[in-house]
């Protein structure tokens, strides 16, 4: 059977989709339960949740899927400065660091002739 | 350091109590005319072109997004699915990617709940979890009442789950051809906006230094081990974070 097949795609979603991201989110509630608000041991958990947040965005730059594979590693990366950048000198506004970012991206796109 | 306690709880009526948390509720809801709400939306429009593109009906992309929720467990579930995985090497596969959730939810819980709130409902909520409503419920929660922000984050979440399966459901038919231009920009905001955000929203001097260190020890752990890469980026990255900020805070402490 493959997936495309009526019910078994569905359960292939269930079973591989849903209940392989919540036992995860139920695990996390177990253990959130015995952390108190203002622990060392809930500082180290924001740490990891942070941390691993974190690795997904670097990836999620470094090894884009579709049409940002092609584009080359300094756009993207430089976008990102450039965001950077634009965040620190203006007031920390979320806003103003990814709109700079996704224009220097979109220029430089348009630039590369993509 | 200082010790936040819970408001002692006043005898509250009853029905003026469900009202106010009725109320919160729809202030949770009101969070999807929110900058995360709108950039996760697009990135939901990328998510279309990637599965209109890989051939799954729309009804699967439909139940797929209310499921499963959080969006890198979806594309690595459509990705198994495309290349014909078998249903345990599927499940591995996700599984690996959502272990993320459990610090999250871990870390989110101690924020959310009150002195009454029953383990059942916080099981509940756990599924509206993925980084965006993370973020967002890390950021805002604070400034709510701690006896309605479970309301707050329940509005907040469920709202934001339906209105993008509602949003896959229409604009699947439409991403057919997106110009190469949009499809790169839709895809790059998502990492740039959780960057922005994070650092905006950090209450802890710790996510700072987390944050770093798992930027750095994604690419490096990916580089050493592929397989368990964001995994162990978080653990190490996320302690070596934990053990610099306490050594510098206690360094502080001893100095002053």
């Amino acid at each position: 059977m493959t997936w495309q097949d009526g019910w078994w795609a569905y359960a292939f979603i269930a079973i591989a989709g849903w209940l392989a991201t919540d036992i995860w989110r139920w695990l996390g509630v177990v253990a959130g339960n015995k952390l108190r608000d203002d622990s060392e041991a809930l500082n180290w958990v924001r740490a990891v949740a942070t941390a691993l947040v974190a690795a997904v965005i670097a990836k999620l730059i470094l090894y884009p899927t579709g049409v940002l594979e092609q584009s080359p590693l300094w756009l993207r990366v430089g976008a990102v400065g450039l965001g950077a950048v634009a965040f620190f000198l203006f007031g920390r506004k979320p806003a103003i660091g990814i709109a700079t970012a996704i224009a220097a991206l979109a220029l430089g796109l348009w630039w590369l002739g993509f | 350091m200082i010790e936040i306690k819970d408001n002692p709880e006043l005898p509250m009526d009853r029905e003026e109590d469900e009202q106010s948390s009725l109320a919160w509720f729809g202030r949770g809801m009101r969070g999807i005319f929110s900058l995360p709400a709108f950039i996760l939306m697009l990135s939901f429009v990328g998510f279309c072109s990637l599965t209109a593109q890989a051939g799954i009906p729309v009804q699967q992309v439909v139940f797929m997004v209310g499921m499963v929720w959080a969006l890198p467990a979806k594309v690595i579930l459509v990705s198994s699915m495309m290349s014909g995985a078998n249903l345990a090497a599927a499940f591995l596969a996700v599984s690996l990617s959502s272990v993320r959730l459990m610090p999250m939810v871990a870390a989110l819980v101690p924020e959310l709940r009150a002195s009454r709130t029953p383990t059942w409902l916080l099981l509940f909520l756990s599924h509206f979890v993925a980084i965006t409503a993370w973020v967002f419920a890390m950021e805002k929660v604070p400034q709510v009442p701690r006896e309605r922000r479970v309301a707050f984050f329940a509005g907040f979440g469920i709202t934001l789950v339906a209105a993008n399966m509602l949003l896959v459901a229409v604009v699947y038919h439409f991403v057919a051809d997106f110009p190469p231009i949009i499809a790169g920009c839709l895809f790059f905001l998502t990492p740039v906006y959780f960057l922005a955000s994070i650092w905006h929203s950090a209450r802890h001097p710790v996510v700072y230094v987390a944050l770093l260190f798992g930027l750095v020890g994604g690419p490096l752990f990916y580089w050493l081990f592929p397989e368990f890469d964001i995994l162990l980026a978080g653990l190490v990255g996320g302690t070596l974070a934990w053990l610099v900020e306490r050594l510098w805070r206690q360094r502080k402490e001893v100095g002053v």
